[in-house]
């Protein structure tokens, strides 16, 4: 049993980020005094100040702008939205300005910001608590778009996402922020943005999953293992770039896939990576591609949103089908 | 002012003969931008709209960056001489929050330095406005928000933008000081800007100047403003063209005379014409540059793209 939490493994990397670079500046909603409303970043301001940790208002477009404005100054603002579900008055600033601002000035001003939020379901929270919106942003050229799965990976990929140069959208899966622990050593090592983690190898299937979904994925792979099938759990972590490599030599060597994603199954990264992998591997595939994914419907609220969630349950069903055919 | 007005009409002029795009004159507006431009010192940071053209010239944008910005080529906004001001902003009101960074960023490294960003009339009824107001007000930030009051938001009146009685107002509910003044006036609008952007360096916070102008031109080149507005009501405010309403103070002083006007005048039509050549030979740039500059390092993701691109690009011999 480790030690860290990835809600702790985000504040580490954050005070790390800060001790390291003065240019690394937090800002959001209650990120000061409060420490965040899940404690990321708490201590940051008794420790850094409130020059470099500041309470904004309760403002998200002024919080994704203003950290637009600093990072055109050199600053490496790295701004909390306080839920993913209130991110969409920053979406303005982020898709116009944001993820174009090296482009449109041919590189004279860079945007190096990090955007934190929250996202996902699972914790029986409000309304617009829960929603797993990240193709949105993977959508959106000029962007980055990070997904940790455990305390480690929090830690690594967000002093990546902070030591970049360009905006990098930092999704936390809330679910997950003390689901478990693991230990590493805090030493400011970071992990590489852009790159899949192969979570468990195996020959037989392969799961490509991110985010808290994780945790039931792998618990599936255990169930499946049981029975003599082998799955390789591929956590993608970076949805954009996408290492759609690892994910295509994944199939060519297992030659079935399942998706898994909490977002709703329309348009979600899942249809991406299935694309990616009809491009790329399809005389590999020994089955069709399946996606287990939330519906097409708006995020229940917490009475129901287990319905909404894939299960492990649903998870596994997919995975014999997909060995089962043919 | 007598620069700008040359650049917006021969801007003008090639995008009707098909040579620029889409193109916002500032006609009428010039003491806006030129008064805002010289109360500036060159350290602090300009936020520009769309038509502030004459304030970016005035702070070393060349006149063949700015073409070539409006004839569609990024390599417009990668400003040689201006290294920090920021490009024009398209979307209405959203550089709004960016001066509120940059100004952030002056106030966490103890600079005198102040962000002064520029918008229309029409970009106070965004949320962005008011949201960059009000985070400035709250850390005291060294900002100016400048209001060029051109009395239409395209086709959209200033008396059916906003029930608000004034623009310069709004600024109350920011916790801040709101000036109005008139636009018109070269001299005024460097006043108030100077009193607002020392004010701001002195460490006072920021401020609001409502300029009070007008629009003679149409909203773009893309518009026809006689589909709603009446030709009677433009040529009235003719009477108040900022370069007259200049020319006939410094003529009252004896500072200014009629060889002075034409020297001035050849010496504004000769950079003009000097950029335009310089901007219809600058080529267009590769192919690959709307790649390369996305980001720091090419995802290798997006390497594949750009190589496709290329290649067809030298197939059809466009590369």
């Amino acid at each position: 049993m480790g030690e860290i939490t990835l809600v702790e493994a985000v504040r580490l990397a954050l005070a790390r980020a800060m001790e390291e670079d003065p240019h690394v500046i937090v800002l959001g909603e209650d990120v000061g005094a409060d420490g965040g409303v899940f404690r990321a970043t708490e201590g940051l301001l008794q420790r850094f100040g409130n020059m470099r940790v500041r309470d904004t208002p309760l403002s998200e477009s002024a919080i994704a702008g203003v950290c637009v404005g600093l990072a055109a100054q050199g600053f490496r603002p790295v701004g909390e939205i306080q839920f993913m579900g209130f991110i969409y008055p920053a979406v303005d600033q982020i898709v116009s300005h944001a993820s174009r601002l090296r482009n449109r000035t041919r590189g004279r001003l860079a945007c190096p910001m990090v955007l934190r939020a929250p996202y996902g379901g699972g914790i029986h929270a409000p309304e617009h608590h829960s929603e797993s919106t990240e193709a949105i942003f993977a959508h959106v050229p000029g962007l980055k778009v990070v997904i940790p799965s455990s305390p480690s990976r929090a830690y690594g990929l967000l002093l990546a996402a902070i030591r970049d140069p360009d905006p990098v959208v930092f999704l936390e899966p809330k679910r997950i922020y003390r689901a478990f622990k693991e230990d590493f050593a805090d030493d400011g090592s970071a992990l590489d943005l852009g790159r899949c983690f192969t979570l468990r190898e195996g020959d037989d299937l392969t799961y490509v999953t991110w985010g808290a979904m994780i945790m039931e994925t792998l618990a599936a792979a255990d169930d499946l293992a049981e029975d003599g099938i082998r799955a390789e759990v591929i956590d993608v972590a970076t949805l954009k770039p996408l290492d759609a490599d690892t994910i295509l030599r994944s199939v060519d060597k297992t030659g079935r896939l399942v998706i898994v994603h909490e977002a709703p199954l329309t348009g979600g990264f899942g249809a991406e990576i299935s694309a990616r992998v009809a491009e790329g591997a399809l005389a590999s595939l020994l089955a069709p591609v399946r996606r287990v994914t939330g519906y097409d419907t708006v995020m229940p609220l917490p009475k129901m949103e287990h319905h909404y969630m894939p299960s492990k349950v649903r998870i596994l069903k997919a995975a014999r089908e997909t060995m089962e055919y043919a | 002012m007598v620069l700008t007005r040359t650049f917006d009409e021969k801007a003008v002029a090639l995008q009707r003969t098909g040579r620029l795009g889409t193109y916002a004159s500032s006609l009428g507006q010039e003491a806006v931008a030129i008064g805002v431009a010289s109360a500036m010192r060159p350290e602090d940071v300009l936020l520009p709209s769309f038509r502030e053209q004459g304030a970016q010239i005035w702070r070393g944008v060349a006149l063949k960056e700015a073409l070539l910005y409006w004839g569609g080529d990024e390599r417009g906004s990668a400003f040689k001489e201006q290294k920090e001001d920021f490009p024009v902003c398209v979307p209405v009101g959203t550089q709004f929050p960016h001066a509120a960074g940059v100004a952030a960023a002056f106030q966490s490294r103890n600079e005198k330095r102040v962000a002064v960003a520029v918008g229309g009339d029409g970009a106070t009824s965004k949320g962005d406005f008011y949201e960059a107001l009000n985070v400035a007000g709250a850390w005291k930030l060294p900002a100016v928000f400048i209001i060029n009051n051109n009395q239409w938001a395209i086709s959209v009146p200033r008396s059916a933008q906003t029930a608000a009685e004034t623009l310069a107002q709004k600024a109350i509910a920011a916790g801040m000081p709101g000036a109005q003044v008139d636009g018109n006036d070269v001299i005024a609008v460097r006043d108030a800007a100077s009193r607002a952007i020392e004010r701001a360096r002195d460490g006072g916070g920021p401020s609001l100047v409502e300029a009070v102008s007008y629009r003679l031109s149409d909203h773009t080149t893309a518009d026809d403003a006689r589909r709603y507005r009446d030709e009677k009501e433009v040529s009235a405010h003719w009477k108040e063209d900022p370069v007259a309403r200049l020319r006939t103070y410094l003529v009252s002083q004896n500072a200014w005379s009629k060889s002075d006007e034409e020297t001035l005048i050849g010496e504004c039509v000769q950079a003009v014409g000097a950029a335009v050549d310089e901007y219809l030979s600058a080529g267009v740039a590769n192919v690959g540059d709307i790649f390369d500059y996305l980001y720091a390092r090419c995802p290798p993701d997006l390497a594949h793209q750009r190589d496709e691109a290329v290649a067809f690009a030298r197939e059809s011999d466009d590369g």
